[in-house]
């Protein structure tokens, strides 16, 4: 199969569409009142770099065999990829209004039968890169070049099913798989490295066998840099890129904001958000 | 006030085994554990080798979506013959089901085929979440066939699946499969193979005895079959409980107790109107019989289903009793938990007789 590149040669800058997906997102969390915005914020400059750098998509064709798979573990994450694939073009932009309610094609947490471009169901967490392992193996009985790309938290990396999955695409030489790990040092209960994720960064994703990367993923020209690493890397090893965000990036007076979880955010306070993000527009 | 851990808290675990002799049986051979390998006996009967391998390489010859998987189990599921006809076709995914599980989900997802093996207790109680969200959430075509199912080994808890009906009934989309023999599972094997969702299929591997193949069976999937008729009782049976009361049909018959057998080898969906037309026909003692828990399984599958129908019979349940099965020799824990032919024949008749 012929590799295709169908993302278009628009002029908009990753920082403009990393913008746009924080937007996205906020309009999206008015909505509904709440959402994981800290984690929107926090991971939209890696969407941004995945979906306007890295992947190989038809907005128009979500089911695209030629297409890059990107698959999202963390179903609570959905709030950040619905605003990516509504400024990928791959959902509608009307639709932001719907988020989270009855009969939504967005609910809040990430399923594969809601969502065109949503790959898999997400939510409990440990599943996603063993499913990649297997599209990667059946991309390769196919003879198809794409790339599975599975996001990824740090706090995922406590479930030992990840870890069986890390042995696996290493066993396979899955070369086809791409992790990016959103490492933003926050779990339910407090820092993930207070609780099963200290040293799972880089030494330990090699000493297991794969090509990694560390990057502060809120720097665009880093992740741009990582994720062409992790494509054109020539060895048999599975490829990771481990992205450490800041969360509610873009948004200072949230950012400032002790950090949990799930970001408290007041009724006016999501206008003043948006006012923000739009005073900062990228040009 | 402080409150301290009791001493001797741990005396109420379940207690040490005490100290015994071996036992000497009239003709001075002692009864071995049976090993996890050991075939299910085969009473006499005929045995076929390996039929879930060998059908599973004869629908791999004319299907070339279907792939194998196993977590280093591929010799006691019967899938290294596959793994030998067709080593580009199958996964080794080592010691780790729920990457296999997974992995398999993603496989369905590329348009794959896949056939995934283990033991029945670690895809039901370890794999579980994955087999739930990966596969039947989105209703993919993954096949879990797993071997040892129920009370088929000697090796305690830790390898008998007594539970692995209850685990897997909640499951929404799966499919549920009990064969009885290899006749059966040859023909099953290829029956999941054309279903469009997830199954479970309980195996019997290794030397599998021929036990349907004298009453023209016919496998269908979701369908209920009546092996033979019988005036006094109506068993409802499933997996190797159907060769068990087929044999104790027998011995009842020449005590003047005449038995049918109505074998459901599919356990979901359950064919309700089949169980409900053969249970309201001539008020028959119905006797549910399965190699599971009492709990969850068969026994109650039919009772809730014929009460919701309004079909109120004469109903009792041959099933393994709510506990840790001891370990021992497989005859010797057939008969001590109701099983065998021998308890099977023995209390129907003192059914029949109150």
């Amino acid at each position: 199969m012929e590799r295709q590149r169908e993302i278009s040669g628009s002029n908009t800058s990753l920082a403009q569409r990393a913008w746009a997906i924080r937007r996205n997102a906020l309009l999206m969390g008015e909505v509904q009142g709440q959402g994981y915005i800290g984690q929107a914020l926090g991971v939209a400059d890696v969407l941004a770099v995945s979906y306007f750098h890295a992947l190989n998509y038809r907005a128009n064709d979500p089911e695209w065999e030629a297409r890059d798979r990107f698959l999202l573990s963390i179903g609570h994450y959905a709030i950040a990829l619905y605003a990516a694939l509504i400024e990928a073009g791959v959902l509608p932009e009307n639709e932001i209004e719907t988020y989270g309610m009855d009969d939504s094609r967005m609910p809040m947490s990430g399923m594969a039968a809601y969502t065109p471009g949503m790959e898999i169901t997400g939510g409990s967490l440990g599943h996603g890169l063993g499913i990649a392992v297997g599209m990667a193996l059946g991309l390769k009985r196919k003879k198809n070049p794409a790339f599975v790309y599975n996001m990824l938290s740090d706090g995922e990396l406590g479930e030992g099913s990840t870890w069986e999955a890390v042995m696996s695409a290493v066993q396979w030489k899955l070369d086809n798989l791409i992790a990016v790990v959103d490492f933003n040092n926050q779990q339910a209960d407090g820092p993930t490295t207070n609780a099963l994720a200290t040293g799972t960064e880089a030494p330990k994703w090699e000493a297991f066998g794969w090509y990694a990367q560390e990057v502060d993923g809120n720097d665009m020209s880093a992740l741009v840099e990582a994720f062409d690493n992790a494509r054109n890397h020539p060895s048999a090893k599975p490829r990771v890129i481990i992205c450490k965000t800041k969360m509610c990036k873009g948004i200072p007076f949230l950012e400032a904001r002790e950090i949990t979880h799930f970001i408290r955010v007041e009724a006016d306070e999501w206008a003043k958000a948006l006012a923000v993000l739009d005073e900062d527009k990228p040009q | 006030m402080t409150h301290e851990i009791p001493i001797g808290a741990l005396s109420r675990r379940k207690p040490k085994h005490t100290a015994r002799t071996l036992p000497v049986s009239e003709t001075g051979e002692r009864l071995r554990t049976s090993a996890m390998i050991a075939s299910l006996d085969a009473e006499g009967r005929e045995t076929v080798a390996a039929p879930f391998g060998h059908a599973l390489c004869e629908l791999a010859r004319i299907r070339e979506d279907i792939v194998g998987l196993t977590a280093d189990l591929s010799k006691y599921t019967d899938l290294h013959v596959f793994a030998k006809a067709y080593p580009d076709r199958f996964y080794q995914m080592g010691m780790a089901e729920q990457v296999m599980i997974s992995a398999a989900a993603g496989l369905a997802r590329e348009g794959f085929t896949p056939f995934a093996t283990t033991y029945a207790v670690f895809a039901s109680r370890r794999a579980y979440d994955f087999i739930v969200m990966a596969i039947a959430e989105e209703n993919l075509p993954v096949k879990i066939v797993c071997a040892l199912p129920g009370l088929t080994t000697g090796y305690g808890p830790s390898h008998q699946a007594t539970e692995d009906l209850a685990i897997m009934r909640g499951m929404p989309n799966l499919t549920i499969v009990d064969p009885c023999d290899a006749v059966e599972i040859e023909q099953a094997t290829h029956a999941i193979a054309d279903h469009p969702g997830p199954v479970y299929m309980r195996l019997l591997r290794g030397q599998v005895p021929n036990v349907l193949g004298e009453f023209g069976y016919r496998f269908e999937l979701g369908k209920a079959k009546l092996i033979h008729d019988g005036n006094d009782v109506l068993f409802i049976s499933t997996g190797f409980m159907t060769m068990r009361v087929i044999d104790a049909a027998r011995m009842l018959k020449s005590d003047g107790v005449d038995c049918a057998v109505l074998h459901v080898p599919t356990l979901k969906p359950l064919d309700v109107e089949t169980i409900k037309a053969e249970a309201a026909n001539r008020g028959r003692l119905v006797i549910t019989a399965e190699n599971h828990t009492i709990v969850g399984g068969l026994g109650e599958a039919v009772a809730g289903a014929l009460m919701r129908s309004g079909v109120l019979v004469p109903f009792r349940s041959i099933a393994l009793p709510d506990e840790f099965l001891d370990a021992g020799a497989l005859p010797t824990l057939h008969d001590q938990y109701g099983l065998s032919v021998d308890q099977v024949t023995r209390r129907v008749k003192s059914w029949m007789d109150n």
